[in-house]
């Protein structure tokens, strides 16, 4: 026993540092390795722990489930993480948290059956009941999630009348029925009931919450599935569990901070104020917008013209899959001898980072990749902006006009570049439903049309200059 | 038992530590990362195989599956996107 705590602590050291060495991306994938090694560690200390033999050296565990539900996972898992595209992996890691989540719920559960009918204090019904909670509403949850990010539920907000007075009964129910089954633990009907109960709780959480704030749900939804993980690691008594779980519930909030703060909202307002559906009307009549459509040529002289471009790029560019072809444009003016930078807002992808991996994955250097506060400043000498499919991150209304929504949002300021070059589609707003002034400034020039034509006839024209 | 807990709110303080200097540019590797190391969940699914005879198996053996899609899956595809952050 002493032999496996050790082991335990190694492991919690190996999550340690490899979080660490997340702290630059030279060292990040090491790091990851560091981390799956400490996972190693943990789960085959588990297995050889002699509390698991009888005095006669026979497990007491099952070696026949265990190896079995490691295949299979495995093999789902191995399968997943090989063909999922980057532009899914909000839905997937939304998966991953329920699965996390449900996995803590199952293991209080078996624990609950194995003890029900011989508590010998509170302490243990009262995590179970904490751990069951947590766990099977981010299961249930992160489905939905999942639902609304892969289009399978609408995008918006789905209310109903008096939802929030709903939620609070629930919870209160779940907790009077914890205290009814710690004082009456054999009756096992009640313990099903909040499982139940806990699974609604997830999806009534989750479906009022609309599409544009599910960096911020899948954020939260990340934190709860450590925060169960350490709830069953209070059930048994369970070091690397608690550890662990202590450390991604702490990641998971401080990410969910961060997405807040780039939305300029408070975490309640994303929670109960049901918004990012179709918001109408905005601020007040839509002003005229004096617009400047260019094609690619003219635009062409302009990039030329210029020394500092700086690409500012949205999630519609990498719907449009245009990654690739912004790198190559990228690539070009930097062969001419211009200066290219890439500047990401935090909630540019639809979770925390989710732009970098993108264009990561277009192999542009990450060292070209600048976040809110570095580029911001560079903006001030910066002769082109050009905006792909980026839209309310770039409105300077958030800075200035008090009565529009996103008011306070912080925004990369491109309206200081000397020009600003916007590729839409066409004129529709974006995700808050409101319409950009940036589009009708002197000093912007829009060139409509789908992200990727517009960048492989920005490059053909440019090769023929 | 108050050992646990502060092994509880000490990680917690850890945590913050470390993950407040990790880059925006790292947030969805980490956010997969410790999806993965969530997973832990399996050390319990493991010894829940032993407490609960037939229903305690079962559960186990699911929550097996679970974790392991967990574990595996997430540093797998952590480290697929970790390849990607290259230097110019």
């Amino acid at each position: 026993m002493e032999f496996t705590n050790i082991a335990y602590v190694v492991g919690a050291v190996c999550f340690i540092l490899g979080i660490k060495m997340l702290s630059h991306p030279r060292t990040a994938r090491k790091g990851n390795g560091i981390a799956s090694l400490g996972m190693l560690i943990a789960i085959i200390a588990t297995l050889l722990n002699p509390e698991n033999f009888g005095p006669d050296g026979k497990p007491l565990i099952s070696f026949q489930y265990i190896g079995i539900g490691i295949i299979i996972g495995t093999i789902i898992g191995g399968i997943v993480a090989q063909k999922i595209e980057m532009t899914q992996m909000p839905q997937m890691v939304a998966i991953f948290n329920g699965l996390g989540g449900g996995a803590s719920a199952l293991v209080a559960s078996a624990e609950f059956f194995s003890e029900y009918n011989q508590f010998e204090n509170t302490f243990l019904p009262v995590t179970i009941i904490l751990s069951v909670l947590i766990g099977t509403l981010t299961l249930t949850g992160s489905f939905i999630a999942f639902g609304k990010l892969q289009g399978f539920i609408s995008g918006k907000p789905i209310v109903f009348p008096a939802q929030q007075l709903f939620n609070a009964l629930i919870l209160v129910s779940i907790f009077a029925l914890g205290y009814l089954i710690i004082m009456n633990p054999v009756d096992l009907k009640l313990f099903y009931v909040v499982l139940i109960a806990a699974a609604i709780l997830g999806i009534t959480l989750t479906i009022p919450i609309g599409g544009a704030d599910m960096p911020v749900v899948i954020s939260l939804l990340n934190s709860y599935s450590g925060i169960a993980a350490a709830a069953t690691g209070f059930v048994l008594m369970n070091n690397a569990l608690i550890i662990s779980g202590a450390l991604v519930g702490a990641s998971g909030l401080i990410l969910t901070q961060i997405m807040c703060k780039g939305m300029n909202r408070s975490l309640q307002n994303v929670i109960f104020g049901a918004v990012g559906g179709d918001v109408s009307g905005g601020s007040g009549e839509a002003q005229e917008l004096n617009i400047k459509s260019y094609s690619t040529e003219e635009a062409v002289m302009i990039f030329d013209a210029a020394e500092k471009i700086v690409i500012v790029p949205g999630y519609g560019l990498a719907v449009a899959q245009a990654q690739h072809a912004a790198r190559e444009v990228g690539e070009w003016l930097e062969l001419q001898g211009k200066t290219v930078l890439y500047a990401i807002h935090p909630v540019a992808g639809r979770m925390p980072g989710h732009m970098n991996v993108l264009l990561a994955e277009a192999n542009i250097p990450y060292e070209q990749l600048k976040d809110l506060d570095e580029i911001n400043p560079e903006f001030e000498d910066c002769d082109v902006a050009l905006i792909l499919g980026a839209n309310d991150v770039v409105n300077p209304a958030a800075r200035h006009d008090k009565s529009s929504p996103i008011f306070g949002m912080p925004i990369l300021n491109v309206d200081k570049a000397r020009t600003v070059i916007v590729n839409k589609r066409s004129m529709n707003p974006g995700f808050a439903g409101i319409q950009n002034e940036l589009f009708g400034y002197d000093n912007t020039i829009m060139v409509f049309g789908d992200a990727k034509d517009m960048l492989n006839q920005l490059l053909s024209d440019f090769k023929e200059l | 038992m108050i050992d646990i807990f502060t092994v509880f709110i000490l990680a917690i303080f850890v945590g913050n530590e470390i993950i407040n200097k990790v880059p925006p540019t790292l947030h969805t590797p980490l956010m997969s990362g410790s999806n993965a190391i969530s997973g832990i969940a399996i050390v319990g699914a493991i010894i829940a195989t032993k407490v609960g005879g037939e229903i305690g198996s079962w559960l186990g053996f699911i929550a097996i599956i679970f974790a392991t899609i967990n574990v595996v899956g997430g540093f797998l595809v952590t480290d697929r996107m970790l390849k990607m952050f290259k230097k110019r």
